[in-house]
């Protein structure tokens, strides 16, 4: 029971206090990529979610029993992006058959999750935090679920900035980027939380 | 050994998710219509744009999914086209050719200098800075920007004047969308006339500026039996639907204008 109630409370530290994308600023490029419609920024989320989730667990296994069994340790981040790229290309190759929607919708950005540095931060974090399998998975779910947060607060604003009246000078991506900053700021306001 | 170690253990890592990769590979494959790289085959690869589709494979797609028609691509030649039509189990009529052509005949000869142009080599950019170095300010600026966005080699700059090899060209409209004067546009291929000027200027202003600018002076108008070219803005311009190819016009032009 202990154990439950202790990945609840990673999760909700995870999306909450030290979301990925607004506090730890991880995975900036698909959060400004991705984010024009909710539609597709609800696609990319998932597809990152999936992708961090099942990163996590085989990032662990592999560092388990194969650098430190080999006393590699430091080949982790090769390690670690090897993984990642095989697993997005696996990804791609399912969506492909199985959801062809979703892949023509997630286009060019499903390649794109290779480099998305949130990814590869959740592998890191696992092992420097010390976690285990299951905390691990616990924390790459949550993780994927904080970016899918961050981005659908951020896409539904963004929806309603194509219409209201901007500034010319701001008008794109300076408007964007403000929003970005002040969505950040409000989630500093999580900070306090104490669990 | 401590060298070896990462070396090997990478390379078997690598070498076990290349066979996870490529066995899911084949269980994942996706059964894509065959027709669609048969089309692309025929079309002529230079992803152009001028179909409105995202390069040549887009338009092999939207033709098999029924959106486009095997005429769509601008590109293709005739006998292409009636074998995209044959793939596709449909017959096309094919339509009169189209080709770009330059609206200008101010060579370096012909037009006036206005000052000298050191700037960037490209027209776009030319334009922002007050338009080059030819004193007519509807001329062709001879910079090339049509030259660098032609995929088919079709045009070249001679004597300061962009010049099209109609055989290479296929009327995709690249050039025309980025000539920031719109001196370049897609004519009928069959009617071989048509007036190389685009100058508004008063006759007089035209006769100090430039040697082989329309001067509006209606002769043209005149000549013609078939009511096919009119000066409007002091510029002599061709009704297609009316005009025969009979030259009339090109004869008469005291500035030799009208190409025929």
């Amino acid at each position: 029971m202990s154990l439950i109630i202790e990945l609840v409370l990673l999760s909700l530290g995870t999306i909450l206090v030290n979301n990925f994308v607004l506090v730890q600023f991880m995975g900036i490029c698909p959060f400004l990529g991705v984010s024009r419609k909710v539609s597709t920024a609800f696609g990319m989320s998932m597809a990152v979610t999936f992708v961090m989730t099942v990163a996590s667990g085989v990032t662990y296994l592999l560092q388990t029993y194969v650098l430190n069994v080999f006393h590699i340790e430091y080949m982790q981040t090769v390690a670690f992006i090897l993984v990642i790229a095989v697993l997005v290309q696996f990804v791609e190759m399912v969506l492909e058959k199985m959801m062809p929607a979703l892949y023509n919708a997630l286009g060019i950005y499903l390649p794109l999750i290779t480099t998305n540095c949130a990814v590869l931060g959740v592998a890191i974090l696992n092992i420097t935090n010390g976690y285990d399998f299951i905390h691990s998975v616990t924390y790459g779910f949550s993780g994927g679920l904080s970016f899918t947060l961050a981005i659908l607060l951020f896409a539904g604003v963004r929806e309603r900035l194509e219409t209201a009246d901007i500034p010319e000078a701001l008008k794109g991506f300076p408007i964007a980027l403000i929003t970005a900053g002040l969505i950040a700021m409000a989630f500093l306001g999580f900070q306090g939380l104490k669990f | 050994m401590s060298i070896l170690m990462p070396v090997l253990v990478l390379s078997i890592m690598g070498i076990l998710f290349g066979i996870l990769l490529g066995v899911a590979a084949k269980v994942f494959r996706v059964e894509k219509d065959e027709r669609i790289e048969k089309i692309a085959e025929l079309l002529p690869g230079a992803n152009c744009g001028g179909c409105g589709y995202a390069g040549c494979a887009g338009f092999a797609e939207a033709v098999v999914r029924g959106e486009a028609k095997p005429n769509g691509c601008p590109g293709t030649k005739d006998e292409n086209i009636q074998k995209i039509a044959e793939i596709m189990g449909v017959t096309v009529k094919s339509g009169p050719k189209m080709v770009a052509r330059v609206l200008c005949k101010g060579t370096c000869d012909n037009v006036s200098q206005k000052c000298t142009y050191d700037g960037i080599s490209d027209c776009v950019a030319s334009n922002r800075y007050g338009g080059g170095d030819k004193a007519c300010e509807y001329s062709c600026c001879g910079l090339g920007s049509c030259v660098s966005v032609c995929r088919f080699g079709a045009i070249k700059i001679e004597n300061g004047v962009a010049v099209i090899d109609e055989e290479k060209c296929t009327a995709c409209g690249m050039c025309v969308k980025t000539c920031p004067r719109k001196v370049i546009i897609i004519l009928p291929k069959d009617k071989k006339t048509y007036v190389a000027c685009k100058s508004k200027e008063k006759g007089a202003a035209m006769k100090d500026i430039c040697k082989a600018g329309c001067i509006g002076c209606k002769l043209c108008e005149k000549a013609c039996e078939y009511d096919a070219i009119s000066v409007k803005d002091n510029l002599a311009e061709i009704d297609y639907a009316k005009c025969t190819d009979c030259g009339a016009c090109a004869e008469k032009c005291p500035k030799k204008v009208i190409n025929y």
